[in-house]
């Protein structure tokens, strides 16, 4: 069981600070994922735990004990890669052992090990087979089996399924959930699709420009984004968020903008005149018959049978996505009415940042 | 065999010969020719009798004149065609020459003697090969000395090549550090430097270090090839980085990821270079002409050169060992050019 905790972790490449002093604790036994848009530092950063890039100052400490200049071969963390990384020239097994032999385990061990693997990953029949023999799924197990047999402090795992199909990417995503359910270790992992993030995640990391934007839950994330970017990027299809303005009302106050007055109550933090925004999941918006909040055209349906996607225009509004279980009668072209469920109603600052999620009672 | 025939038959069409075909396959013959040409001409040539050789207009073939046992002669006498004064033609053993005349004799009745101008007779021959070109110096000369010299110079400086040039191309293609082009242009620019130039400062230094006259003297000063480096260097280039680092999470020494990972990916390029090395090392003449001045440590190119005196040259001989030297170099070549398929290594990526 291994804590990994970093402390004001600063990277820059010459003049180019990439990390901009990220402090985190990642627990023992948790699966963590760090998770944003490319370019935002997250394989960097992992990267950095791994010991496969040094850091300008700061400190890595896995259990508690500074591991900055340890390289990556001391660190006793297993990586798998995005790209697999398995040695070509090599077998199944001689892939599996190799980490083992460079430790100079005994051979008995060794073969105990890899075959205990290659049964939890079912690669039993493939053992003697070198990586180009296999499909893309059985690469995959094989790069996670070579970490497995390594029984290393903790796992990093670099966008491990971006390089499978939909389908398999969901059933390896299962098959990963599984495997930290069984062993249990501390486990690193770092993607940019959120629906890996929620669904494996015990901690999410959201990471934009070299900088954690908030640490959480996958629920807390999803229900208390503390500001626009997270909860642009949680959530799948993303928030609609809506420019406005609020302007003083005999009960609180009206959030305005072109086409809408949307009466809400009072918030801390926001006045009369103040530019804002707002935002409403797509599974919280409603359609209505009585005072819609919105007006808009519908432009495109996405009838899947179980549930229904609306996307809808309407002057000087973006785009906004409407997600209804069931099946609805609506067709393209459609005018619509709309009305936003208040208690699921975020409300950010004019810098993004979250001043209510949820008004009202 | 019927891939040789579709080879051989091959054309650019379904129909008529287009006249590109025919120009290609001029151009092929002719390509043909001009690369062995040579190598058939020598062969044929090394199985030829010192005379043979000197003859004009020269034959194509090896041919020897037919010599016959006759009674009475001790030594075997040679056979002549030979137009008698009364216009019959009849196989005749020439005795001996004298002046414009020879004495020949009939073997059938080897009483009988005719006196013949020479341009009455002809030269009987047939195809014989000249075996004697090729045991006569495995007999007198050294020649087993020089091979195992030559094999030796090849294998250990082949070896050494390929290990320190691949640690060389190692380090300037896996590390990142400052100035590792600089490095990299300063390793290329030595290939500007002709060997001519160095020859006297080398000579020096491999006097002073006491190894004139011992194999080291040649396998150690060329072992780090510019060429070999660049090579390897570029090929290891294309090795995907995720593979390295996965070594090294692996927990693989920089000695492990050298020799177990990289070493095996970069095959065809070390193949590549034994290729050039052995046959750079086994045709190598200059150097080893300057340092090995004794006969014992003679490899097989300076060897030869002691077939060529200053007033005779022992063509016979020459033309001969130099096909036996030539046959290690094509072995080497038939069996290492397996290994030069262009696969790249990331067969176990993506």
């Amino acid at each position: 069981m291994t804590e990994i905790r970093l402390k004001e972790v600063k990277k820059a490449y010459g003049p180019v600070e990439v990390i901009h002093g990220i402090d985190l604790t990642v627990a023992s036994g948790e699966f963590c994922v760090f998770v944003g848009p490319s370019g935002c530092g997250k394989s960097t950063l992992l990267r950095i735990i791994a010991g496969l890039e040094g850091i300008t100052s700061g400190a890595v400490e896995i259990d508690g004990a500074v591991v900055n200049d340890i390289p990556a071969s001391e660190r006793g963390l297993a990586m798998v890669f995005q790209s697999y990384a398995l040695y070509p020239h090599m077998s199944v097994y001689k892939n599996m052992a190799f980490g083992l032999e460079n430790s100079k385990m005994p051979r008995s061990e060794i073969d105990a090990r890899v075959t205990r693997a290659a049964e939890m990953l079912q690669l039993g029949d493939y053992l003697h087979r070198k990586p180009k023999a296999l499909s893309g799924g059985q690469r995959q197990r094989v790069a996670i089996g070579r970490a497995i047999v390594r029984d290393p402090k903790a796992f990093l795992f670099d966008e491990p399924l971006s390089n499978l199909d939909a389908e398999l990417r969901v059933a390896m995503r299962k098959e990963l959930a599984a495997l930290h359910a069984s062993i249990g270790g501390t486990m690193i992992y770092v993607t940019h699709d959120q629906v890996e993030a929620m669904t494996l995640a015990d901690k999410i990391v959201v990471l934009q420009s070299g900088r954690i934007e908030q640490v959480g839950t996958p629920l807390d994330l999803y229900n208390r984004p503390c500001n626009a970017f997270v909860a642009g990027f949680i959530g799948s299809p993303r928030m609609n968020i809506i420019e406005a303005r609020a302007e003083a009302a005999p009960d609180g106050l009206i959030l305005s903008g072109a086409g809408f007055r949307i009466p809400i109550p009072a918030v801390d933090g926001l006045a009369p005149g103040d530019a804002c925004s707002f935002g409403i999941r797509p599974e919280h918006l409603d359609m209505t018959d009585g005072d819609p909040d919105l007006s808009a055209t519908v432009t495109l349906t996405e009838q899947l049978g179980g549930e229904t996607y609306l996307y809808c225009d309407g002057d000087g509004l973006p785009q906004i996505t409407l997600h209804r279980p069931g099946q609805l009668a609506v067709q393209a072209g459609q005018q619509v009415a709309l009305r936003i469920d208040r208690s699921q109603m975020h409300v950010f600052d004019a810098n993004g940042d979250t001043l209510a999620n949820g008004v009202g009672a | 065999m019927g891939k040789l025939a579709q080879m051989m038959t091959a054309r650019r069409g379904r129909g008529r010969l287009h006249w590109t075909d025919v120009f290609s396959y001029v151009y092929l013959a002719f390509g043909v020719v001009l690369m062995f040409g040579p190598v058939v001409w020598l062969v044929l040539s090394s199985f030829k009798t010192p005379a043979g050789l000197v003859e004009f207009p020269p034959t194509f073939l090896p041919l020897s004149q037919i010599e016959v046992e006759v009674e009475g002669h001790r030594k075997p006498l040679p056979l002549y065609r030979t137009t008698l004064e009364d216009g019959t033609v009849r196989d005749l053993a020439q005795i001996r020459r004298i002046g414009i005349v020879s004495q020949m004799v009939d073997p059938e009745n080897p009483d009988q003697t005719y006196k013949v101008p020479i341009d009455q007779r002809e030269e009987i021959r047939e195809f014989r090969l000249a075996l004697e070109n090729y045991s006569d110096p495995l007999e007198r000369f050294n020649f087993l000395k020089y091979l195992s010299n030559s094999v030796i110079v090849t294998v250990v400086a082949t070896a050494v090549t390929l290990l320190i040039n691949s640690m060389a191309a190692y380090g300037l293609a896996i590390y990142q550090f400052r100035g590792r082009n600089a490095i990299m242009v300063f390793v290329i620019g030595t290939l500007l430097i002709p060997i001519t130039v160095i020859l006297v400062p080398v000579y020096l230094v491999v006097t002073q270090l006491g190894m004139i006259n011992s194999l080291w003297a040649v396998i150690l000063p060329g072992a780090a090839t510019p060429t070999g480096v660049f090579l390897l260097r570029q090929y290891m280039l294309t090795i995907p980085k995720d593979l390295i680092e996965a070594a090294r999470m692996d927990k693989a020494s920089e000695w492990q990821i050298y020799s177990r990972v990289v070493l095996p990916l970069a095959t065809p390029a070390i193949a590549v270079l034994a290729i050039f090395s052995i046959m750079w090392r086994w045709n190598d003449f200059l150097w080893p002409l300057i340092v090995l001045n004794r006969s014992e440590v003679y490899t097989l190119q300076v060897g030869l050169n002691a077939f060529q005196g200053e007033l005779d040259v022992q063509w016979h001989y020459i033309l001969a060992m130099t096909v036996v030297t030539l046959i290690p170099v094509t072995l080497v070549f038939a069996f290492l050019q397996r290994f030069i398929t262009t696969g790249i290594a990331n067969a176990g990526m993506k």
